[in-house]
């Protein structure tokens, strides 16, 4: 029944949003405030709807209900709750209801707190985000339905892969969804502002929050999944340069972008072409990447899709939405205000190259990502891009966009002196140098990329912190006047500053892991000893264990420093799911400092002499965390930058009347660049 | 989303845990081992997606690594490994795309972003307004308020 309940809610929301599309266009072309109103109501109550079908579907999970479709392909009785809950959405039709649920929820929320715009572009902007949800809400119901019901129950699930029950695979998805479909809003908003004709410093600074929202979500998900990876997958890769991250990447790439044209526009009213572009850009990726990863497109490149319908109709919405959105721009974008002038070296131009570079880097990994497709199709011949590729060519655009990064927020607005904004950062440029040299004099084995990484990161941290030095005049002005501007500056700044330090703690940990790695593997018999990096890792004892779904051999290794005191006692597993047959393998890692000890239980053998021996390999992961812990900082700023009391006033002004058309009077206040 | 995608990517890594360091397979050379190595992660596991031989265990994976410890240990070039690999397997064996006509738009393309946008840069500060690109008195007026901040005191240099 609760199963029918979430059908019928799931089509109630798709018809909801036919209303809600409806009634906001109607409410632009008669400009009437009360199917305005209508159009808003709508788009909260399809959101609500849709919750419904949402818990109705954790229902199922829960109780596994076996006669639905969905849950005996995704689910088990003796799957522990927490990954019963997960399953929900670990499924091919799961993921787009919670796709749905975040395009709807989007909606709602620019329905209830959109009442700073102006009531023509909320209501485009309203009635496109509709008509987004009607696209995937009809996909939902007609060829992905999760609550299909089998005439023929089976006893028990096919349970979910192993792999994916696990903590961060749980919270992976919904990060990674509130960052793809958060995009939708701001693709609405380009929308309503192409039809509006305009897009000025009042637009940019709603599309800011918006963005931010949906990078900090990117952010987190991102990262999520590369940390799953990590310990999940075995041998301590985190980033593959697999079309599956890229999907998820490319969205990031240009969000981040979005963010940096989006100040451009509020602060200086220029760019708003491109401003646009690329905020129709960023939704655009996501769908590109909901295509890719479901139609199984990439995944195996000979046959077209795993489920043609599905690929063939999720290109569909992809092609429609995007080319609609882009020929709307072609139109209108032409006509539009070119915006304020500004000199080569400026803090305007800064972050035009900073947008270049990242135009570049998304190109890069577009090209990469589809290439081999492309060539398929065009000569019949089958080729590969793997990691070296990008290595070639994304990290270079990387590098040169994180080296000029520093200067950006450091230079003033339309003319900026280039010397003085370089002299600032003396100190930064000082310390990487050190950085440079003493990595070059000190790390075993010696090399230049790692000692140039190194330098890079140091660069960027105190390259940010610079900034702030200057901003609250430390050093220079009594102890009293560098407190009060400390307390004075905007959570913007610090939004800001945070952000592009994490980006430099990123680069130390990636750079110094993918140097300095150490890997030893050895088939160890009880009693017997491996060594990685000065770490001793003994075999003790290797015994079963029963775990709720799942049987395991367990390992105990204990693991010394090289000073000989011992540093931790490691547990790695080896999994069988005997419900799906699967064998996964459960890493123990030792934090030592920044810095992991990764240890992994191979596949038993027999020894020489019949006993049994296993294969255990260590790793050496020097400054692994920071690879986490860098954007996680970078997410934290996006958030901290979100609640800045500024961006909250342009975004809830609910006090102010309804707006005349027209740009807002300057003296706003507005957030600061992040 | 990343359920299902993931999964049929990566599935061969987790069968196949640590081995291309397995101790059964290395070389007694070090140098030739390190070079081997190398190698593994520039060719594909044709039979798993998008994965080198570095890092899945797949049994096409294991005879392919034994093939390139073979070559190394006779003394073969990287590039000569590389050319025994494609002529047997095509071009589709190597992670790297080579550097041919054909794949002259995946190398090139980024390069054509970056000198792209560069251009409409540079068209855009030579266009004539730019010349009077400094900060009239009402705009840093403006500006200040907008930062709102208390750096903002510090006129065109903020």
């Amino acid at each position: 029944m609760i199963v029918e309940i979430g059908a019928f809610a799931l089509i109630l929301s798709l018809i909801l949003s036919v209303l809600q599309t409806g009634a906001s266009a109607l409410a632009r072309v008669r400009r009437g405030p009360v199917l305005a109103a209508v159009g808003e109501g709508a788009a909260i109550a399809a959101f609500f709807t849709l919750a419904v079908a949402f818990a109705a579907l954790i229902y199922a999970f829960v109780v596994s209900d076996f006669s639905v479709a969905n849950v005996a392909a995704n689910s088990h009785s003796a799957k522990p709750l927490l990954y019963r809950v997960g399953g929900a959405w670990g499924s091919h039709e799961g993921s787009m209801l919670m796709w749905c649920l975040a395009l709807t929820g989007f909606g709602a929320l620019l329905a209830g707190y959109g009442r700073g715009l102006t009531a023509g572009l909320k209501a485009v902007a309203v009635a496109t985000q509709g008509a987004l949800g009607i696209a995937f809400l009809a996909y939902t119901v007609f060829a992905s339905n999760p609550f299909w019901r089998l005439t023929d129950p089976p006893v028990e699930g096919r349970s979910l892969n192993p792999l994916l029950q696990d903590p961060a695979l749980i919270l992976h998805p919904p990060f990674l969804y509130v960052g793809y479909v958060g995009l939708s809003v701001v693709f609405s908003l380009a929308i309503a502002a192409l039809v509006e004709g305009r897009a000025d410093a009042a637009w940019a600074r709603w599309v800011r929050p918006w963005t931010l929202a949906a990078w900090s979500g990117l952010t987190v998900g991102i990262t999520l999944g590369a940390f799953w990876a990590y310990y999940e997958l075995g041998w301590g890769g985190w980033w593959f340069w697999d079309p599956v991250e890229n999907a998820s990447f490319m969205p990031w790439l240009i969000a981040t972008a979005l963010l940096h044209s989006a100040v451009v526009t509020e602060r200086r009213g220029a760019l708003p072409g491109w401003t646009i572009f690329l905020a129709l850009g960023g939704y655009t990726f996501s769908m590109l990447g909901a295509f890719l990863v479901r139609s199984g497109v990439l995944t195996s490149v000979h046959a077209f899709a795993v489920d043609p319908t599905r690929g063939v109709l999720l290109l569909t919405i992809l092609g429609v939405t995007a080319g609609l959105g882009f020929a709307l721009f072609a139109w209108r974008a032409p006509a539009m205000a070119r915006g304020g002038m500004f000199a080569p070296i400026s803090r305007e131009s800064a972050l035009v190259l900073n947008n270049i570079l990242l135009a570049a880097a998304t190109a890069t990994v577009l090209l990469g990502t589809l290439y081999p497709l492309i060539r398929e199709a065009m000569a019949g011949e089958a080729i590969s891009v793997g990691p070296p590729y990008f290595n070639l060519t994304f990290t270079p655009l990387m590098f040169i966009l994180l080296l000029l990064l520093p200067a950006g927020p450091l230079l003033a607005w339309k003319r900026a002196d280039a010397g003085a904004a370089l002299q600032r950062l003396w100190v930064a440029a000082l310390l990487a140098a050190v950085a440079a040299v003493a990595t070059l004099a000190l790390a075993e084995p010696r090399s230049l990329f790692g000692a140039a990484g190194l330098a890079l990161g140091v660069w960027l941290i105190v390259g940010s912190a610079t900034e702030v030095a200057e901003r609250i005049r430390l050093f220079r002005a009594p102890r009293g006047e560098v407190l009060r501007r400390l307390g004075g500056l905007p959570r913007g700044t610090w939004g800001m500053t945070l952000a592009h330090a994490g980006l430099g703690v990123f680069v130390l940990g990636a750079v110094f892991e993918t140097t300095w790695k150490a890997e030893t593997a050895e088939v160890l018999a009880l009693g017997q000893r491996l060594e990685v990096a000065g770490y001793v890792v003994a075999l003790e004892n290797v015994a079963p264990v029963q775990g709720p779904n799942y049987e395991a051999e367990q390992a105990t290794l204990r693991a010394f420093a090289p000073n000989g005191t011992l540093a931790c006692m490691a547990r790695p597993e080896r999994r069988l799911y005997s419900a799906g047959g699967q064998t996964t393998s459960e890493v123990a890692i030792c934090t030592r400092g920044l810095s992991h000890l990764y240890v992994v239980l191979g596949e038993r053998r027999s020894g020489a002499d019949g006993e049994p021996v296993w294969l255990v390999t260590g790793y050496w992961n020097p400054w692994a965390l920071l690879i986490f812990l860098g954007p996680g900082l970078m997410a934290l700023g996006g958030v901290v930058s979100l609640s800045d009391r500024r961006l909250r006033l342009a975004a809830g002004r609910r006090a102010t009347p309804a707006m005349p058309a027209g740009p807002e009077p300057a003296s706003q206040p507005v957030g600061e660049p992040a | 989303m990343t359920a299902l995608g993931r999964w049929l990517a990566i599935a061969c890594a987790v069968l196949c845990l640590g081995a291309a360091s397995d101790p059964g397979e290395r070389l007694a050379d070090p140098a030739q081992e390190a070079r081997a190595r190398a190698l593994f992660k520039e060719v594909r596991c044709l039979v798993c997606q998008n994965e080198s031989i570095d890092a899945s265990n797949a049994e096409l994976a294991q005879d392919l690594r034994a093939i390139v410890r073979q070559e190394v240990a006779q003394g073969r070039s990287d590039v000569e490994v590389r050319r025994f690999l494609t002529d047997r397997y095509g071009e589709y064996v190597l992670l790297k795309p080579r550097f041919s006509w054909a794949n002259a738009a995946l190398w090139l393309f980024p390069l054509l972003v970056v000198l792209g946008g560069a251009g409409l840069l540079v068209g855009r500060w030579r266009s004539p307004q730019a010349e009077s690109a400094a900060l009239s008195s009402e705009e840093t007026e403006a500006l200040a308020r907008l930062a709102d901040d208390p750096g903002a005191d510090r006129g065109s240099a903020s």
